[in-house]
């Protein structure tokens, strides 16, 4: 069998389970994995080594009382903007740098309860906002596909130390994008459950209305474990959805029969290169050739996506940052008077994405504009969920690409902004409608360098609200008659000591 | 939208509440302005009789029970203040004394 940190959270809980490994032997494969890679990777912005280890001694003593826990000593990576208790949580921002969470994410809470062993915290794009993870202020994470290249982001710490073997899973978080787009850049499994689904309370805010947190994971049945897991209702979050969670395990599937699969006529894929339009084309026809009917549906609305993301998600966002005042946590610059204090307070903690949107948001809510810019993108929501409305009518599950390149260099959109939020062209739509989405890996191209990386592709796939089963059984069938990531791993390079 | 007005950065800075350097707010000058230019289109959307949705699904009003429930000590909740006297959080004086 693979070594411990290849194995998949499935075979590691089953192994822990029968006793066959210890956790905190699989924690020390885990750890001594991170020394090797992280200085290539910088998945990570701490460790939190002593809290797994206990958790590790913790979860040893209950499988040999004769528990069985669901997760039993999987190794999970926790995205920065949510609260684990006693470690540092700084969502990425100078505002939050060495801030301690005195309490524990209801999502993270869950995952303990079900066995894992917190590894550490994850880097992101400093609160959530960004494509790459370049908008960190408190670290650089690099693709383990290709060092040269961004992990795609907001979760781009959480997707690289999944695909490089750091962790087995992690958690994430989407607003408009942040889990899909970096989990098909780092060639692993990321899903957004439909909006409520799993509590968020213990999240950093970013755009209430939107946020979801959703699993990262390196197999589908890996990620539908872990969204059980964290999915349900939840009493400290009023967003948090009173219903049922159907069941993902026992409704994998092998093959899509009976299945319509919904291929988006705006979302064609030839403006995005010949191989890219080609590997496309082979994920759809795979779908077809698994016993999908494939039907054409229509997203009038969706070029309209982008505008509408980028009023109500700042909008929003300079609302929710409003408690970044350097009175009750994090930092403080002193001034002459209170609203002195504010002004310093704000300028030397956020990074410049995070000003760009509290600025935006500020102005599309303020007096005389409200209507115009935050009401208007409010109908225009409406008209984009209008549309999956009608398209799910016609089909019950939709197939896009999950972004539109894959990983891109270092640098290479840091000068425009637009061009960076286009990156989130074909994940936004679903946020704004609220409906469970997930990436899967759909192959591989070239960068187009000589000796250049083959760099993977996710493909998108898409379900109506509260359909997350569908989702997982579907992304189960095509990952394994198609396999591009299950047997190859990145070419991440070991440091010696 | 309000056709031609534009946004006025340092003013939209003061009510955020966020201060600008002469370079950020030149530099967030040109890129709002793009920014705002791409949302323009929205503006050919016609939405007259359209509901805003402010998110998708049917819960409103969420109450919970009239109990009290454990939370935070004061000390937890106060561990991470930049300053604090005793049990409060200390800030800079926010009323001016009368002359």
């Amino acid at each position: 069998m693979s070594a411990l940190y290849q194995r998949s959270a499935t075979q590691i809980a089953a192994a822990v389970n029968a006793r066959e490994v210890s956790a905190v032997e699989v924690l020390g494969a885990h750890m001594a994995r991170i020394e090797r890679v992280e200085p290539s990777i910088g998945a990570f912005l701490s460790l939190t080594a002593d809290l797994a280890r206990e958790q590790a001694r913790r979860v040893d003593e209950a499988v040999a009382a004769g528990k069985r826990l669901p997760l039993a000593g999987v190794p999970v990576a926790v995205k920065d903007n949510m609260c684990l208790q006693g470690t540092v949580t700084t969502a990425g921002s100078k505002i939050l740098a060495g801030w301690v969470a005195p309490y524990t994410a209801t999502a993270v809470a869950r995952l303990l309860e079900a066995g894992c062993l917190p590894v550490g915290k994850a880097n992101l794009d400093e609160f959530a906002m960004g494509s790459s993870c370049e908008n960190s202020a408190l670290g650089v994470t690099r693709n383990p596909w290709d060092t040269d290249r961004v992990p795609g982001g907001s979760s781009g710490g959480s997707v690289a130390a999944v695909a490089a073997g750091e962790a087995a899973l992690a958690t994430a978080s989407d607003t408009g994008g942040s889990i899909r787009e970096p989990a098909a850049f780092c060639g692993v499994v990321g899903m957004k459950p439909t909006y409520g689904r799993i509590s968020r309370y213990g999240l950093i805010a970013f755009a209430s209305s939107l946020d979801q947190i959703g699993p990262i994971a390196r197999t589908v049945e890996d990620a539908a474990a872990m969204y059980g897991v964290m999915a349900g209702h939840d009493p400290m979050d009023a967003t948090s959805l009173p219903r049922p969670v159907e069941p993902t395990l026992p409704a994998l599937r092998t093959d899509l029969r009976g299945l319509r699969v919904g291929l988006v006529r705006e979302f064609d894929t030839k403006d995005l290169g010949e191989e890219i339009d080609a590997a496309y084309r082979r994920a759809y026809a795979q779908l077809a050739a698994l016993g999908a009917e494939i039907v054409d549906v229509a997203l009038p609305h969706a070029e309209y996506g982008l505008a509408t993301y980028y009023l109500i998600a700042p909008a929003e966002a300079s609302s929710n940052l409003a408690r970044f005042d350097g009175v009750r946590y994090g930092l403080r610059v002193d001034g002459a008077n209170v609203q002195e204090m504010y002004g310093k307070t704000r300028a030397a903690g956020f990074g410049p994405e995070v000003k760009r949107r509290i600025l935006i948001g500020t102005y599309a809510l303020s007096s005389g504009y409200y209507d115009a810019y935050y009401v208007r993108a409010q109908k225009a929501r409406t008209l984009t969920a209008g549309d999956f409305e009608r398209a799910f009518a016609a089909c019950d599950l939709i197939a896009c690409p999950a972004a539109s390149s894959p990983a891109f260099e270092f640098g290479a959109k840091s000068d425009d902004p637009v061009s960076m939020y286009l990156m989130d062209y074909y994940t936004i739509p679903m946020s704004l409608a609220g409906l469970p989405a997930l990436s899967v890996p759909c192959g591989f191209v070239r960068d187009g360098s000589p000796g250049g990386r083959e760099l993977p592709l996710g493909l998108q796939l898409v379900a109506p609200l509260y359909e997350e089963a569908r989702l997982f059984a579907a992304a189960h069938a095509y990952e394994q008659a198609t396999r591009y990531t299950l047997d190859r791993q990145p070419p991440v390079v070991e440091s010696v000591r | 939208m309000s056709s031609g007005s534009g946004i006025d950065v340092r003013y939209v800075a003061r009510l955020a509440r966020l201060d600008l350097t002469e370079e950020e707010a030149t530099l967030y000058q040109r890129q709002l302005d793009r920014l705002l230019e791409h949302v323009e289109s929205l503006q050919r959307l016609d939405v007259g009789r359209v509901a805003p949705t402010a998110q998708v699904v049917p819960l409103t009003n969420v109450l919970r029970d009239d109990v009290t429930c454990p939370s935070l000590d004061r000390a937890q909740a106060m561990a991470g203040a930049p300053a604090r006297e005793g049990a409060f959080f200390r800030v800079s004086r926010i009323i001016e004394e009368q002359e």
